[in-house]
């Protein structure tokens, strides 16, 4: 069996602002093993991008409380202090962000860049850290890695950028990267190679990767395990396959329906879920998709577990439906037919 | 390069000329201005008015006594209507108290402004934070005249003590000590209103910075916080700084400092502005105007090519 990374259990971030305590992410269990993809999806403010960053710390403020667990090979990270954490971010467990366009700093070539990551981390003369910056741009495809290595960020292209900042991310050989919607920026046909750049590289680099966004022709592609992100909660989770071909919760039908597909007969319209996610100071009562649900019923005032309801026991979901019900209901949801 | 230097030289003689012909016109045209008159003084006939309107050129087309001043102001002939003085030779005697107190007061403002901007950058929010806000307002708030004043009394007259020297000059070739004992207080007066306004404009900047995405960027390379302000955020706030900078410290080379001068009676180049303006002295005014705008516009340069070195986007590639 492959080894466990990091386990995340019971996992609530509040920030306490002006206006009232924000539940960005209010219970979020999950499992990694060394060389596994996880697909969190989820549309903006659902939460997914706050839990990626507090794995890493990133949250980390006065304003800002924490409840569960995170343990990175059974080190529990919330109450880590922050020096030894700088030691594990980076170089244990390494991230990319959404817009490459913004996340290099300007000022500093990209070579120099990656060296700062790999000299942060280890003790290695600058001239060795710079070759490996050469290697490692190679290995992300930057043709003439000699050369663009002493560009600055505004020379390289977006797609080129991203490449960088996963060169960047690799650099220490992490046990999990983290890429938050590392594809959303970029133009569509950079959009595939980018993902399966990270997928290749997790191999390559024997890591296990946390990939989220929004859209899940995304994760269709590389992830091993899916999470759907409502409102700063699980409400499915499950393999790849059981969730894409037996969707237990509406919004992931609703998620399923918004993409555009060429093995479907072309709907009139493409589906979208209306309305907006709920405020996460004030949230409905019972379940929060209650308000955007075409299917929603007097019990839904009451908020369902997330728990085992198919036969598959790893399938996970959050919803009062039958699974009957579910399994008549989907196919016309999904193609926008039914509506809130 | 080359272009880009030849560009800014022609655009600062360009610059000066038109400095010059503004104060020049200005001059002409502002009521009580005929020089004749002064020089004559309160006893002359109308023929000694006269006979000097004709001697200095007075009456001749403006353009023409235009065309005078230029010429003799870069020949050294230029001399002040009031005292028969060389004007070049003036500016020159007051460029050691001038220098020596921008030089110093430079130092001084740069250094705490950024102290300033960034302590209460990081502290921001906190109590800390809104003391040295408050502090910072009271500095820029406070006029040189009344604070220079305020401070001669207390600290130099016996107020509370004589401790520092009562005002003046004294060089630094003739007594280290004293020189600098004689420009502790200018310095200090001088930089309160700069050390206020920078930190305020960098706490700002370096506000705007931390949010940044390569920020974030930096923290998630697991970089120790110190590094990451220093390294990546305080080293993009300073840019805006550098150009306030650049034309602060211009602008009191070149005799800005007018009040500081005077009140601590420095006798530097903004001292002598100060006389020139008050004896309605077109030959000094037009000098020192000179020698300022020369200042302004070789900072900004000066300024210009530090920006490209501080930011390698604005590089001519």
């Amino acid at each position: 069996m492959a080894e466990r990374l990091l386990e995340v259990d019971g996992l609530k971030v509040q920030f306490a602002t002006e206006d009232g305590v924000v539940r960005a992410v209010d219970g979020v269990d999950f499992t990694l093993d060394r060389g596994k993809v996880l697909g969190i999806v989820g549309e903006s403010g659902s939460g997914k991008s706050v839990t990626a960053m507090t794995l890493l710390g990133l949250t980390r403020d006065k304003n800002t409380i924490f409840e569960g667990e995170v343990r990175y090979k059974g080190q529990s990270l919330l109450d880590l202090p922050e020096s030894k954490l700088q030691e594990i971010r980076g170089n244990e467990l390494a991230m990319i962000f959404q817009d490459p366009m913004t996340s290099m700093n300007p000022v500093y070539r990209v070579g120099d860049q990656i060296v700062e990551a790999i000299t942060t981390h280890e003790d290695i003369s600058s001239r060795d850290a710079k070759r490996r910056a050469v290697e490692l741009l190679k290995q992300v495809g930057i043709p003439n890695p000699e050369r663009r290595v002493d560009d600055y960020p505004h020379q390289f292209s977006g797609g080129m950028r991203q490449r960088a900042m996963i060169a960047m991310a690799l650099a220490n050989n992490p046990d999990v990267l983290i890429a938050d919607e590392p594809t959303t920026a970029l133009d569509v046909t950079i959009q595939a190679q980018i993902i399966e750049l990270i997928d290749r590289l997790k191999d390559d680099f024997n890591s296990a990767v946390i990939l989220i966004t929004h859209d899940l022709g995304v994760v269709a592609e590389v992830a091993d395990e899916i999470i759907v992100m409502y409102a700063g909660r699980v409400v499915e989770h499950g393999g790849k396959r059981p969730v894409f071909y037996d969707p237990q919760h509406p919004y992931a039908w609703g998620l399923l329906g918004s993409i555009p597909r060429l093995d479907r007969p072309r709907p009139e319209k493409l589906a979208s879920i209306k309305g907006a996610p709920p405020s996460l100071i004030n949230p409905p009562r019972g379940c929060k998709f209650r308000p955007r649900c075409p299917h929603a019923f007097e019990k839904c005032h009451e908020e369902p577990p997330l728990a085992n309801r198919v036969e598959d026991p790893g399938h996970l979901d959050r919803c009062w439906l039958s699974v009957e019900q579910k399994r008549e209901l989907r196919e016309a949801t999904i193609r926008g037919e039914v509506v809130a | 390069m080359v272009a880009f230097l030849i560009r800014r030289f022609v655009g600062m003689v360009l610059v000066l000329i038109a400095v010059s012909f503004i104060v020049f016109l200005i001059f002409i045209v502002v009521p009580g201005g005929d020089p004749a008159q002064r020089i004559a003084g309160r006893t002359a006939t109308a023929q000694n008015i006269e006979n000097i309107r004709h001697d200095w050129g007075f009456d001749q087309p403006f353009y023409v006594q235009y065309k005078d001043m230029m010429q003799k102001a870069f020949t050294n002939d230029l001399v002040s209507y009031s005292n028969q003085t060389e004007v070049v030779t003036q500016i020159k005697q007051g460029l050691p108290a001038t220098f020596s107190l921008a030089i110093g007061a430079g130092i001084i403002w740069l250094f705490w402004g950024i102290v300033v901007g960034v302590f209460s950058a990081v502290r921001a929010g906190r109590w800390s934070d809104r003391l040295v806000t408050v502090l910072a307002l009271i500095g820029i708030s406070m006029p040189v005249f009344w604070l220079g004043l305020i401070v001669r009394y207390y600290l130099a007259e016996g107020g509370i003590t004589t401790f520092f020297p009562d005002g003046g000059y004294v060089p630094l070739t003739e007594n280290p000590v004293q020189w600098f004992s004689h420009l502790v207080l200018p310095w200090t007066v001088l930089s309160v209103l700069f050390i206020g306004f920078y930190g305020r404009v960098l706490r700002g900047n370096i506000l705007d910075s931390i949010n940044e995405d390569y920020v974030r960027t930096a923290r998630a390379k697991g970089l120790n916080p110190q590094r990451v302000m220093v390294k990546h955020v305080l080293r993009n706030s300073l840019i805006p700084i550098v150009t306030l900078f650049g034309l602060d410290f211009a602008a009191v080379l070149g005799g800005g400092a007018i009040l500081t001068e005077t009140v601590f009676d420095l006798h530097g180049v903004g001292q002598y502005a100060a006389d020139a303006i008050g004896s309605f002295d077109l030959p000094p005014i037009m000098g020192v105007t000179l020698f300022g705008a020369f200042f302004i516009v070789f900072f900004s340069a000066v300024v210009d090519a530090f920006y490209a070195l501080l930011d390698p986007r604005i590089r001519p590639t």
